[in-house]
Formats: C-alpha cells, sequence, structure tokens
C-alpha cells in the first residue's frame, strides 16, 4: 500500500497518496481552486504550471502553484484567499 | 537574500522534456559538463510525467538511465530572467539562483491551445494534457465520466489514458474532418511505426465512441461541471459528465527564444540544421522549433547536444531521420489544423483572459494584443498571456508582441537578485 499523508484544504482534512499534487488534493476536497476577480470559482486547467488557476496559499506562502507542489504531511492549503 | 548562489555549466539545457534529456544525455556522453534546468519534480517533460501508480515507458526511463549516468545535473527551477548575455535567473520555492553557461539549449517544448466556449471557466473543463497531468498526480479517476474534446493526437491518447484507468468515456470529439483525418491516416503508410501506434491505441480505446467534425459549445454547471453540449455533425447532443478534457492541440514555449532575441518565424523558433538559433551559442530543439511529438523532440535534441559538443560529423547521421519526422509533423498539423467554426465558440459574453475575466465583446473593440492588453489588461495577469494569447490569435487574428522580463511571475526578492546579479556582471 502506497504511503499516506494528511493535510488540510481550508481547513477540511484530507488524506491522499503520497506523491499526489496539492491541485489534485484541492479536487479532490471537493473545493475549487482560486476564486476569479469577478467572483467565480475556478479549478485547475492545464496541470503544467502554466496558467495559475491552482493557485493557492500553501504554509502561508501566497500564489503557488498547486498542481507542482506534492502534498506533504501536515500542509496547510488555502484557496479561500 | 541579495545574494544569489549561481551554477556553471559548459552546456544549460531549458527544459527536462524528450528534447531536453536527448540534448542533455548526447552532450554529457561527449565530455560536456551539462545542467539541465525544469520547473517539475523530476526529468520527463509533459508527456513522460511520470505516474504515482504507474511505471514508467521503457524509452522514457531508458532516456532517463542515460541522462543519469552520464553526470548531467538536474536542477528544480523556473527562468523568469536573463540577467547578462550568459547567465539565466531562476528561482524555485525561495530560493533565486543564477545559472551560467558557455552554450544554451532551449528545450521548453508546448503547452496546450485552448480555445474559449461558453463556460469554459466552470471548474473540472481541463486541458486534455491537464486532466492527464492531474490523474497521473494523484487524482482519482475510475468511475467518472469525461468528456474528450478539442483537437489532435493528444486527445486519443489521452482518452485511452483515462480508459485504462477506469473513466467512463462518453465521447471524443475530434474537431477536424474524416476527410482531413483520412487524408492524414494514408500518410501514415509510409510510416509502419506510426500505424502500430494507431492501432494500440484504437485496442486500448474499444468501445469508446470517436466522433470527427464534433466540438464542444457549452459547459454547464453552478460550482463544478455537470454536461457538456457538442456540435457533433451539425446537430446538437447534451452529454452528461464530471470532467471534460479539452484541447485543441498544441502551442510552443516561446517566451525564452524571444527574452534572448532569437529571431522566431511564423511562430517558431528560426534553426539551422544544427538546431542554432540565431542568437550565438543558443540552440532550439523539439516543439518550441515546430510542432513535432516526442520522436522528432529525441531527434532534434541529440542534434543539438551533438552541435554543441563540436560533433557536428556525428550530428549530421542524424538529418536525414529529421527530415522525415518534420515531413509527418507538418501533415499531422495540417490534419489537425482549427477550422473556421471555432472563431464562432466564443459568444459576445464568454470570457477569453482567465486571468482578468476579460470577455469577448470588450476585445472585440481593439485592433491589435497590444492595445487590448493597454485597455482591458488582457494578457496581463498571472500566464502573462500564455493562455488568451493564442486564443486571440485564432479568434482575432492578433500577433503576439515581444516579451518583457520576468518571463514567469517571480517573487521580489528574486528580482532584487536578478539587479544584483546583472550589476555584478
Amino acid at each position: 500500500m502506497p504511503e499516506k499523508v494528511t493535510l488540510t484544504v481550508n481547513g477540511a482534512t484530507v488524506t491522499v497518496a503520497a506523491g499526489t499534487s496539492v491541485a489534485a488534493a484541492i479536487v479532490l476536497s471537493g473545493q475549487s481552486c482560486r476564486t476569479s476577480v469577478s467572483g467565480a470559482p475556478r479549478g485547475p486547467l492545464c496541470g503544467m504550471g502554466i496558467c495559475f488557476e491552482c493557485r493557492a496559499s500553501i504554509n502561508g506562502r501566497p500564489h503557488c502553484r498547486s498542481c507542482q507542489i506534492l502534498c506533504s504531511q501536515d500542509m496547510e492549503v488555502r484557496t479561500d484567499g | 537574500m541579495g545574494d544569489t548562489s549561481a551554477h556553471k555549466f559548459e552546456l544549460l539545457v531549458v527544459g527536462g522534456g524528450p528534447a531536453g534529456m536527448a540534448a542533455a544525455a548526447s552532450a554529457a556522453e561527449r565530455g560536456l559538463r551539462v545542467g539541465i534546468v525544469d520547473d517539475n519534480e523530476k526529468v520527463g517533460g509533459q508527456i513522460w510525467r511520470q505516474g504515482l501508480a504507474s511505471s514508467p515507458e521503457p524509452e522514457a526511463s531508458d532516456w532517463s538511465k542515460r541522462v543519469m549516468s552520464a553526470g548531467v545535473i538536474f536542477i528544480r527551477g523556473r527562468v523568469f530572467h536573463q540577467a547578462a548575455p550568459d547567465v539565466l535567473l531562476a528561482e524555485d520555492g525561495d530560493s533565486a539562483f543564477k545559472l551560467e553557461y558557455d552554450k544554451l539549449i532551449v528545450a521548453t517544448g508546448a503547452r496546450e491551445r485552448f480555445l474559449p466556449f461558453r463556460g469554459w471557466t466552470i471548474p473540472n473543463v481541463m486541458g486534455a494534457g491537464g486532466l492527464q497531468a492531474m490523474v497521473k498526480s494523484g487524482l482519482p479517476i475510475e468511475g467518472k465520466r469525461v468528456a474528450v474534446a478539442g483537437t489532435g493526437p493528444l486527445l486519443l491518447a489521452v482518452a485511452a489514458y483515462l480508459h485504462k484507468h477506469g473513466a467512463k468515456i462518453p465521447i471524443v470529439c475530434e474537431q477536424a474532418s474524416w476527410k482531413h483525418l483520412l487524408q492524414f491516416g494514408i500518410g501514415l503508410m509510409n510510416q509502419p511505426g506510426k500505424i502500430k501506434q494507431a492501432l494500440q491505441l484504437k485496442g486500448e480505446l474499444a468501445g469508446v465512441p470517436f466522433s470527427p467534425n464534433s466540438w464542444p459549445i457549452a459547459a454547464t454547471g453552478t460550482t463544478a461541471l455537470e454536461s457538456v453540449t457538442i456540435s457533433r455533425g451539425g446537430r446538437t447532443e447534451t452529454i452528461a459528465c464530471d470532467y471534460l478534457a479539452c484541447g485543441f492541440h498544441l502551442v510552443p514555449n516561446i517566451e525564452l527564444p524571444l527574452l534572448l532575441g532569437c529571431r522566431i518565424h511564423g511562430g517558431y523558433v528560426c534553426v539551422d540544421n544544427l538546431q542554432r538559433t540565431t542568437i550565438n551559442n543558443v540552440f532550439c530543439a523539439g516543439e518550441p522549433t515546430g510542432i513535432g511529438g516526442v520522436e522528432l523532440a529525441l531527434v532534434e535534441g541529440q542534434i543539438a547536444g551533438l552541435g554543441a559538443s563540436g560533433r557536428n560529423f556525428e550530428a549530421q547521421k542524424l538529418f536525414r531521420q529529421r527530415e522525415s519526422l518534420r515531413r509527418f509533423a507538418s501533415r499531422l498539423n495540417r490534419a489537425f489544423s482549427l477550422r473556421p467554426e471555432l472563431r464562432n465558440l466564443a459568444s459576445p459574453d464568454t470570457i477569453v483572459c482567465r486571468c482578468e475575466d476579460v470577455r469577448y465583446s470588450r476585445l472585440k473593440r481593439y485592433a491589435s494584443w497590444r492595445s487590448a492588453k493597454l485597455e482591458t489588461r488582457c494578457g496581463m495577469g498571472a500566464c502573462q498571456g500564455r493562455i488568451c494569447g493564442p486564443a486571440t490569435q485564432f479568434l482575432l487574428k492578433w500577433e503576439p508582441e515581444s516579451v518583457r522580463p520576468p518571463i514567469f511571475p517571480a517573487r521580489v526578492e528574486s528580482l532584487t537578485c536578478a539587479r544584483t546579479a546583472a550589476a555584478a556582471k
């Protein structure tokens, strides 16, 4: 069995297989990524670090491209500002 | 923080996909001190991105072994600026660093082209390669309904991958016509290897409906995608789905060669026989010189790596193979060229620039990319026009222009380093 990692997305706990990207964990948690300038929810688009739609705050650092970063234990991810 | 650490290489390769791996291995095996800088965890690029559960393709793992055993140094980072003629600046996480080189090979690959249609900004509408990358990095897809749409050979490869991983694929919509696809298919007769690949894909796609002359016209859903409406042979049809994997072939990543001043023609980097650009000591290989796929990227990468090592005679032996792959690529690109009807997909209130939520009706008032950028902020957001640029090029025939550093959003500290590095040089 692959190793598991537990993190939080906007406070909600998510457990994923080690090696999962933060973007995948956000989608798995049933939440969206950023909110657009006119207030609509957005999710990942390109999956390769180009479009910036999946950006989120990770452990307090804003504007991280969550598709390019792997989940780690106790990571705190926020997509709600 | 103002101090910038430096890496020095005889050859620096930007991009660790097939072209970059082939270039780096070829040069390092001939004694050069070579570094690869790439934005991802590992080499492989998008096409050979390794999945969590699956083992890498044999060809990918062969090249990866060659890269490692030749002593190529892998650096994770994203190049955002040029500090001096032979110095690039990159950052990763909290650090910025200099990359100094004698010779440079740009192997920055391609991205998907996205075309705006109603609802394309709803979560779970993703690129075709985009969704595949997400699944490879842990997004569960088993039992999910995924409509696949757009154009290009990537669609079938993605559909086969998702199908194999348990997704239900209600349809694969290909905008190209049967006529174009058949002409292309007949062209394959000269390429037995390609026929084998195509037959293999067909086997993997057993039971998945493939529909040419079809394209998405609207996606609907409130907080996430619920259904997609397609135009199929002149009729519209609505299909319930959890994901829409949608991409319209590929566009090259030419921001770095533009920044370096390399000559670009028709959207691609101009290179000579040895893959040299018009800038001294700068080579380019793979998709930025023309969309051509893995095999062409590997051959161009090897030629560039050999050229950078001064092994021109060895490089020449690969010219014929490159020629044949380039001919194949140009047939492929013709077969999957975009039909003009797709220009009508965006309605006046469709968002074209996703970063700044600029709608199509606002953009149509402007004559050029530059004036639209200044007046509407289209292309001025975080992606710097990487998504809406190719879309407006198709919709409005706007030509992209020069780039300005930083070519990727960078932290203020990194930009300070850029200034220090430039002053020190």
